[in-house]
């Protein structure tokens, strides 16, 4: 994986949502991906400025990211390059590029996170354990349905 | 108790040979089968593959039962899903946070509504 993008319909208007995402208040509240609490957030939305958060997941472990606003155009278009810090790994920096697109029901909210130098993802895919993953994870869930179902 | 990343290792180590990911993918279509039976397309001796089959243990992706003079093996896959989950780790990080961060835009904008009601 090098790229990834999401999109999500959020029933919100644009500049709530850019509130959201560049607000210390806002990122508090989302950031991290279980009920985890975010323990840092720090923000400077304009082009230069830095945005440094630091969460604690459910199992006590604690991560930070930072980076640098690239490009705030709000409530449209907002990029930063992105960089997770302190961990076992490097991932090294990578880019993250939101677009806020006003739609009838509120905001349509693109999230790609580009520039993925993941050497543990590069390396998956030369010596072929996606493939072999992919399937027994397969597996995995046939044999989850297979057990939910007696 | 051995730790996150000392398994996660021990699983894509055991991944990286063809050998036992051939056994795996067959384990993946059999279910089960004798260790003989696994043994039986490949060149190399039966030893070789018993120490394959070790690899494959150790890191808990393969189970071992003797029943008389038969070893059956199965396929283990819940190394494989954490190995999974951690390669899709950025994708389940923001996916989980945009869920969120759209619950919390959506709870903004009710107030807002309700404010000028």
């Amino acid at each position: 994986m090098t790229s990834l993008t999401l999109v999500r319909r959020i029933k919100a208007r644009p500049s709530i949502v850019f509130d959201a995402l560049t607000t210390p208040e806002g990122i508090v509240c989302w950031w991290g991906p279980d009920g985890g609490p975010v323990l840092v957030a720090e923000t400077d939305p304009q082009v230069g400025g830095r945005i440094r958060v630091r969460f604690r997941m459910l199992d006590g472990s604690e991560h930070e990211g930072s980076g640098e606003y690239l490009e705030v155009v709000k409530p449209e278009r907002l990029s930063m390059s992105w960089h997770w810090t302190g961990g076992v790994e490097d991932p090294g920096e990578s880019l993250v590029e939101i677009r806020l697109r006003a739609i009838v029901e509120g905001t349509e909210l693109t999230f790609t996170h580009s520039r993925l130098r993941d050497e543990e993802t590069r390396r998956s895919h030369e010596q072929g354990w996606n493939g072999a993953l992919n399937k027994l994870e397969r597996h995995f869930l046939q044999a989850n349905e297979a057990a939910g179902q007696t | 108790m051995v730790n996150y990343h000392e398994r996660l290792g021990r699983t894509f180590s055991a991944l990286v040979d063809p050998t036992r990911r051939a056994i795996l993918a067959r384990l993946e279509r059999e279910e089960s089968a004798s260790v003989s039976a696994l043994a039986q397309p490949f060149v190399i001796k039966l030893p070789a593959v018993m120490k394959h089959l070790d690899v494959l243990d150790d890191a808990g992706l393969i189970t071992r039962t003797k029943v008389g003079r038969t070893v059956t093996v199965q396929l283990r896959p819940e190394p494989i899903r954490e190995a999974m989950d951690w390669l899709r780790r950025y994708e389940r990080f923001w996916s989980m946070s945009l869920d969120r961060l759209a619950a919390y835009a959506e709870g903004k904008e009710a107030e807002v509504r309700k404010k000028r009601r």
